[in-house]
């Protein structure tokens, strides 16, 4: 993983929170808050390895549950589960076409709160729940669709900027050109 | 698929997050605080920014308007003090009435005014942070106030900088509630009736809005009827009795008709709310 790669993760991950804590972006509407870590967990599972993924699970998600009433450490497990199950897959998927990142942005942007409110079921907690949650799960989804692609596309021209360039690897080595012809 | 240090990287990422979700809920909620205090300044960097929008507003309004503003201010501080100078001559006489009954003379409150800094990102727990700690005398249980004086919910964590308030209508805050006797004050009847009385619990039905709440456990032979105001009733002992909370939107019966439940619709604007008063000892 690229130092740049590793700046712009962490400073996401510790933006990401805090913008869904502090800006009103949905809860007047139907109670739930526009959440972007999902969109950066996909960034992080189909453009690097296994440490961007961690940023974003254990730092995001610390941060994510300190801003909240969760138990500390659902956000984490939720969020790596669900980044470990797209890494799974990355090979399959057309992660540069704008609506692949949307859709599977859209399912993890459900899937991750869905298995943060199952675990703390689970282990006893009581969290609210009701028809009204269908709602707030599709408002997560749709809205992650939506940030996923521009969330990629952003981190993408961060890297692109301050990173090095790729080296095009290619094949062709000049000193073993065969000229044709007389020389 | 993976190396052994990958798994062994995956397995550890996993254990510490099981390792964090078992930690005592004391130390869990210190932790939370601590790492939400990262955001100090960022918290601070907003406050900042709104201020600065704030004087660049103020900078570019006539001068009419603000003499106007000035004008209103002056006739509604006058206002105010004729009332306040009322209000000393009504205490003075519940003083000398509850001394004379040889009842406990009511302290006033002692309210001490926060900001919130952060609401809750996720939709199934109603918190936010406010930004005084201990260093401001806030504890944890100490009952929080909007602006007029409507119930928010108490306080539920706190560290040195910043607290974490739980708001009416999350499962972690429920409110021993009574609905006012809309009657006149008779000295011979109690202020407060059980058969009125219900605790403040959230409303299932109504996740999308943040503005009710239910009351659940309500006496089948209450007379309280919709419209009137829940107060708290101070049993519980951590929201002292008389503070109000909303009014009775609707009654229905409950627990295969064994109680009645009714939906409060909340005084304060738990979702908009920006300032509130955390009422200290």
């Amino acid at each position: 993983m690229s130092a740049v790669h590793f700046i712009s993760l962490t400073a996401a991950s510790y933006l990401a929170p805090f913008v869904s804590g502090r800006f009103e972006l949905g809860r007047g509407w139907v109670g739930a808050q526009v959440d972007l870590l999902p969109a950066l967990l996909v960034y992080a599972a189909l453009n690097g390895g296994l440490g961007g993924l961690a940023i974003v699970a254990v730092w995001g998600g610390l941060l994510f549950d300190s801003l909240s009433g969760n138990p500390a450490g659902v956000s984490t497990i939720s969020l790596m589960l669900a980044g470990l199950s797209l890494r799974h897959f990355r090979e399959l998927v057309l992660r540069d076409a704008p609506y692949a990142q949307g859709l599977i942005g859209a399912a993890v942007g459900a899937a991750v709160p869905l298995t943060s409110w199952v675990l703390q079921a689970a282990l006893g907690g009581n969290p609210l729940a009701g028809w009204g949650t269908l709602v707030q799960l599709a408002f997560l989804g749709v809205t992650s669709g939506l940030a996923t692609p521009l969330i990629i596309r952003l981190l993408d021209r961060i890297d692109r900027t301050f990173g090095y360039p790729r080296m095009n690897e290619s094949s062709f080595r000049a000193d073993r050109e065969i000229k044709r012809g007389r020389a | 698929m993976y190396k052994r240090t990958q798994y062994a990287a995956i397995s550890s990422i996993l254990l510490l997050g099981l390792i964090t979700l078992s930690l005592p809920e004391r130390v869990a909620q210190r932790l939370k605080l601590a790492a939400a205090s990262l955001y100090l300044p960022l918290f601070g960097l907003v406050g900042s920014a709104r201020g600065l929008a704030e004087q660049g507003s103020n900078a570019v309004r006539s001068k009419r308007d603000l003499l106007e503003e000035i004008e209103q201010l002056r006739r509604e501080n006058q206002q105010l003090r004729l009332q306040s100078a009322q209000s000393q001559q009504w205490l003075e006489e519940n003083h000398r009435l509850r001394d004379a009954l040889a009842w406990q003379r009511r302290s006033g409150w002692n309210v001490r005014l926060a900001r919130v800094s952060a609401r809750d990102p996720s939709s199934w727990w109603r918190t936010f942070l406010i930004d005084l700690g201990e260093k401001d005398g806030v504890s944890v249980n100490r009952p929080v106030l909007s602006h007029d004086g409507f119930l928010v919910g108490r306080i539920e964590s706190v560290n040195n900088h910043q607290a974490r308030v739980v708001l009416l209508g999350d499962p972690n805050c429920q409110v021993a509630a009574t609905v006012e006797n809309p009657l006149p004050p008779d000295p011979r009847r109690p202020q407060f009736s059980a058969a009125r009385d219900g605790i403040i619990s959230e409303d299932a039905s109504s996740l999308l809005d943040h503005t009710v709440v239910n009351l659940s456990f309500i006496d089948r032979q209450t007379d309280a009827r919709p419209g009137q105001r829940v107060l708290t009733n101070g049993k519980g002992g951590i929201f002292p009795p008389g503070i109000p909370i909303g009014h009775l939107a609707e009654l229905r019966g409950a627990g295969r008709g064994l109680f009645l439940e009714a939906s409060v619709k909340l005084g304060a604007e738990l979702a908009r709310i920006e300032e509130v008063f955390v009422l200290l000892p």
